[in-house]
């Protein structure tokens, strides 16, 4: 089977083989919505089994192109959540992430162009970013973040970012679409409105106090290890469970500066995900892979409403809750 | 809850699962990477083009291929020390029996028919197994637990058999798009293509004539030595002209409902030299599946035609049936990746849907329709895995308290895509988990056992060989085993009316119904009853006797089936059961997180949904009422009660006896 790279132009038709293969999925988001999946590109840094799950969603969706990007080599570890590379690859290859996945992944949808970039994209230029609409990062420190984030709002063009962290069975997406027009659903309709999103900079800085006393606690808890991993200079996800009790003073003097009762971030939680580290629970791992890859294809085809602008999955409780967390400015 | 504790119980445990697809791909994937090491897998199918987009686990070369053996060949690429074994089977063949069942600490579902499920629900419930179900359609999903003694069976909530149209909607008064599909799939291309011994509805019978069906049948026929085109001609003639006439003369019919108009060819397609010879040669491809849509010029199957080009691929489908595929005629039945036979029933459907003043639809959305076809994407099946896998962790574990039920919605509800909700009690009137007669209303002076048979026994009861009893008398049994003098007396049995049974059944007999596979036993009590409204009750009988539970006629598990008369995708709405008559009181929030959570409670949130109001959660939150801050300290008093508790006392003290929009303010 000869690989295809489809540039489809407006108005060309999709292919009868891409009618045959997307049937299922057409009948879903409609003709137009997968013509704009196919010419959309998407840019991954940091990869993980949350990752690879959102990988194979996108490629399945068919996509125009992935391009990944992480040069960490393969070794044992990279197994445990992990679908995409096999316990041979991972003791021999000598490859980098970003090439075992990329091998994996071609062999889903061979209409999809999935190619590695090597580096460290907080490294890049802005202008980089300019070749994709969608930049979806993991396993990287806040501050990497919040400066990619920001370079995607820079560009002239607009750029969807996404981050995503699992932790144990606990998750937590983090959606930035800038200035977004969406049809909202209403009980007699639907409703054209304008959605705009904070940046991951404004949203994490978000005055706690003034926060609903709901929000899930998930978010707080991931708050007090962004700062630990700031503090201690960690590598993202470094933890042992000897950090508890330091990550537990955190937490005591956050909530003091913030006014928010300790209670709103149980110490079983804290517990949980700084001795899980960086392990990934599969099963929560296709959970947000799947959310994470929905919402990408919102926002590449522009129909459904998009999350804004933080997703949380505990298995603790089951629930898959949408917090929309406004800016610090806001107050 | 940990996932790292007590890992054992998953190491050591046995999991079958039923369905390879595309639920099935990726819980697979995600057993095996969640540390189960005994994985067993039965699917009947192979692998089709189509499952491609979501079905990861197969590629292009795949195809034609079991479904069980490639993805566990997939699977132990990247787990090679774990135990898969795939059985290329239907679940329900008789090896897969009690025994077979009992071996396993867990059934996890990924199917896609009702029929199915019903099985396995029932052999879990005989075999003591807690079952795991799950469906999706498109981005809604749901994960439900089923455990005997603890939760309620599968069946306690009653899910929709297949929606089946009565006899005349289909042959006489069609109304939607989906009654000409049928027509033009079931009747028409069943009659020109199908087994012709088989009885067929397509005849309209007018008030009165008797004998036109003698002639008519001749109609279908095709003499060796007539001319093709003659033939397509005639066909459509009669179908869409003369037989729209003598239903017209029915006046009765057309009182209250517009009436149809006939077509005929030479009102569509005045010049009759539209189909050449040439035509039919040239486009025709020897590697490419036979198709009448490249020779007419037509591209896309996103296109809703007009009469004329419908008319054309009608023509022209019959045709080449006709002249590319004479053995097939006679012995085909409707298949919805034939190209060919996709193309003759969307235009045979729009034609009708013409005639009768129904809006025409396109080649896809008619496939759609005519294949059952369900929607689907591979994100809400990859997150309806993980919730599986959660879920039979917790099984494993014997977590029951924390077991849920989770539903994946489209949109959010109370900032929720994926809510759990606690298992129900089982329904103690389930015919299937507890034992309780069921009552069928039914004319035992019209109606045949083999009537019974197929519309109760297999259709609403779900039995596959069942056994029926007249007290002491075997009246009926299925299987293999049978004597054949046995045999013949059971098929006389079911072509004689029930009251004229060898031992007759009338009112106020009571037929014991089994299926010893599924160690299910039903006691059906008879009423005789004379009339039945042929649009509501269309099958000629009724049965009830178990109590349904609220909002549950909506759920959908995204199935298809392969029925004869049956509705398609959109019969799916996908509500989530949120019905709480029976619930459990309990704490949702974080319950192993924290103890308890201060929640000002506002209703705006319910308003969204004025016609839904799930009251039930919001009444279990816990509430904590607080004394204004002007009292003295010393005074205060915090008061711990639920919701629910708080505005019964507020109904009784108002007298208010029901209630649908509240506003509480909280101060």
């Amino acid at each position: 089977m000869t690989m295809r790279l489809r540039i489809a132009m407006d108005g060309e038709e999709l292919t009868a083989q891409q009618t045959a293969l997307y049937d299922r999925q057409i009948r879903v988001w409609g003709v137009d919505a997968q013509k704009r999946l196919s010419k959309a590109n998407v840019l991954v840094s940091g990869l993980n089994g949350t990752l690879a799950e959102f990988c194979k969603n996108i490629v399945l969706a068919g996509v125009g192109s992935l391009t990944l990007m992480d040069d960490r080599l393969v070794n044992e570890d990279a197994i445990h959540a992990n679908f995409l590379i096999t316990p041979e690859e991972a003791k021999h290859s000598g490859s980098s992430l970003a090439e075992v996945y990329c091998n994996a992944l071609k062999e889903f949808n061979p209409m999809v162009h999935v190619s590695v970039e090597k580096g460290d994209l907080h490294q890049f230029a802005g202008v980089f970013l300019d070749k994709f609409d969608v930049v979806v990062i993991s396993c990287c420190s806040l501050k990497d973040k919040i400066a990619i984030n920001n370079k995607c709002r820079e560009r002239q063009k607009r750029i969807s970012f996404y981050t995503v962290e699992c932790r144990d069975s606990c998750g937590e997406i983090f959606v930035d679409l800038q200035s977004y027009a969406s049809a909202k659903k209403k009980s007699d309709g639907t409703e054209e409105c304008q959605l705009e999103y904070s940046s991951l900079e404004e949203a994490i800085s978000s005055s706690w106090r003034h926060l609903p006393s709901k929000t899930t606690k998930t978010y707080f808890a991931m708050r007090v290890l962004e700062h630990f991993e700031s503090l201690q200079n960690r590598k993202p996800c470094q933890f042992s469970v000897s950090d508890l009790p330091h990550v537990l003073e955190i937490r005591k003097n956050l909530c003091e500066a913030q006014g928010l009762n300790e209670f709103h971030i149980p110490d079983i939680l804290l517990n949980r995900l700084v001795a899980a580290g960086a392990r990934e629970h599969p099963p929560v791992c296709a959970i947000l892979g799947g959310i994470l890859g929905q919402e990408v294809i919102k926002a590449i085809s522009g129909k459904g409403e998009p999350i804004k602008n933080f997703f949380y999955f505990n298995a603790a409780d089951g629930k898959g809750i949408i917090e929309d967390i406004p800016p610090a400015s806001v107050y | 809850m940990a996932p790292g504790s007590d890992m054992e119980a998953v190491k050591r445990a046995k999991v079958l699962m039923v369905g390879a697809g595309g639920i099935g791909c990726e819980l697979l994937k995600t057993l095996a990477l969640s540390g189960f090491e005994d994985i067993h897998i039965i699917d009947m199918d192979t692998i089709e083009v189509s499952n491609l987009n979501r079905q990861f686990l197969f590629r292009q070369c795949h195809v034609g291929q079991s479904k069980a053996k490639v993805a566990r060949d997939a699977v132990l690429k990247f787990r090679p020390h774990i135990n898969i074994k795939p059985y290329h089977a239907n679940v329900k063949n008789p090896e897969f029996n009690i025994e077979f069942f009992k071996q396993f600490s867990v059934v996890v579902n990924g199917l896609d028919n009702l029929d199915a499920r019903r099985h396995v629900n029932r052999l879990c419930l005989a075999a003591e197994v807690p079952l795991i179900e799950s469906g999706t359609t498109g981005f809604l999903g749901q994960v439900t637990v089923h455990v005997k003694g603890k939760t309620e069976c599968y069946e306690c909530q009653g899910k929709p058999t297949p929606k089946t149209y009565p006899v005349c909607t289909i042959t006489n008064t069609p109304s939607k798009f989906v009654h000409c599909v049928v027509w033009a799939k079931d009747l028409l291309f069943a009659k020109l293509f199908g087994d012709r011994s088989q009885e067929n509805d397509l005849n309209v019978q007018s008030s009165d004539s008797v004998d036109a069906s003698k002639n008519t049948e001749d109609v279908f026929e095709r003499n060796p030595d007539e001319d093709l085109e003659n033939y397509g001609q005639r066909i459509y003639d009669h179908v869409f002209g003369y037989n729209i006439e003598l239903a017209l003369s029915n006046e009765e019919t057309w009182r209250q409902r517009e009436k149809p108009r006939p077509i005929y060819i030479n009102d569509v397609l005045p010049e009759k030299s539209f189909q050449k010879n040439g035509y039919l040669e040239n486009s025709i491809d020897v590697n490419m599946a036979i198709s009448a849509m490249p020779a007419l010029g037509l591209k896309s199957p996103q296109d809703i035609w007009s009469l004329a080009e419908n008319t054309k691929v009608f023509l022209e489908a019959l045709s080449l049936f006709i002249k590319k595929r004479v053995k097939d005629i006679g012995n085909l039945m409707f298949d919805k990746d034939d190209q060919l036979a996709v193309e003759f029933v969307t235009a045979a459907a729009n034609i009708r849907a013409s005639s009768f003043g129904i809006p025409m639809h396109s080649l896809f959305e008619t496939k759609g329709i005519a294949g059952n076809i369900v929607h689907a994407v591979a994100t809400t099946n990859a997150i309806i895995a993980g919730l599986i896998v959660i879920e039979a962790i917790k099984v494993l574990q014997g977590d029951f308290n924390n077991y849920r039920m989770t539903y994946c919605l489209e949109f959010p509800k109370r900032k929720m895509l994926l809510m759990p909700i606690e298992p129900f009690e089982a329904n103690k009137s389930c015919y299937v988990c507890s034992e309780t007669p069921l009552i069928l209303e039914i004319n035992t002076r019209t109606s045949k056992l083999r009537d019974f048979v197929e519309k109760i026994v297999r259709n609403k009861l779900g039995m596959n060989l069942p056994l029926i009893m007249h007290g002491a008398n075997l009246i009926f049994e299925d299987g293999d085993d049978i004597e054949e003098d046995v045999a013949s007396n059971y098929a006389r049995n079911l072509d004689k009316v029930l009251a004229e049974l060898p031992s007759p059944v009338t009112s106020g007999t009571v037929l014991t119904v089994e299926d010893l596979q599924q160690e299910l036993t039903c006691n059906i009590i008879i009423k005789h009853r004379e009339e039945f409204n042929e649009e509501k009750e269309p099958d000629g009988m009724v049965l009830s006797g178990w109590t349904e539970r609220a909002n549950d006629k909506q759920s959908s598990n995204g199935e298809s089936t392969s029925s004869v008369l049956t509705n398609g995708p959109y019969v799916a709405s996908g509500k989530p059961l949120v019905s709480g008559t029976k619930r459990k009181l309990s704490e949702m929030e974080e319950a192993s997180d924290n103890s308890c959570n201060p929640s000002s409670k506002s209703n705006s949130a319910d308003r969204e949904n004025p016609q839904q109001v799930d009251d039930n959660d919001v009444l279990d939150d816990l509430v904590i009422l607080e004394v204004p801050p002007e009292v003295p300290k010393k005074k205060k008093v915090k008061c711990f009660v639920t919701l629910r508790k708080a505005f019964t006392y507020l109904m009784s003290a108002l007298q208010v006896k029901r209630w649908s929009h509240f506003s509480v303010y909280l101060l």
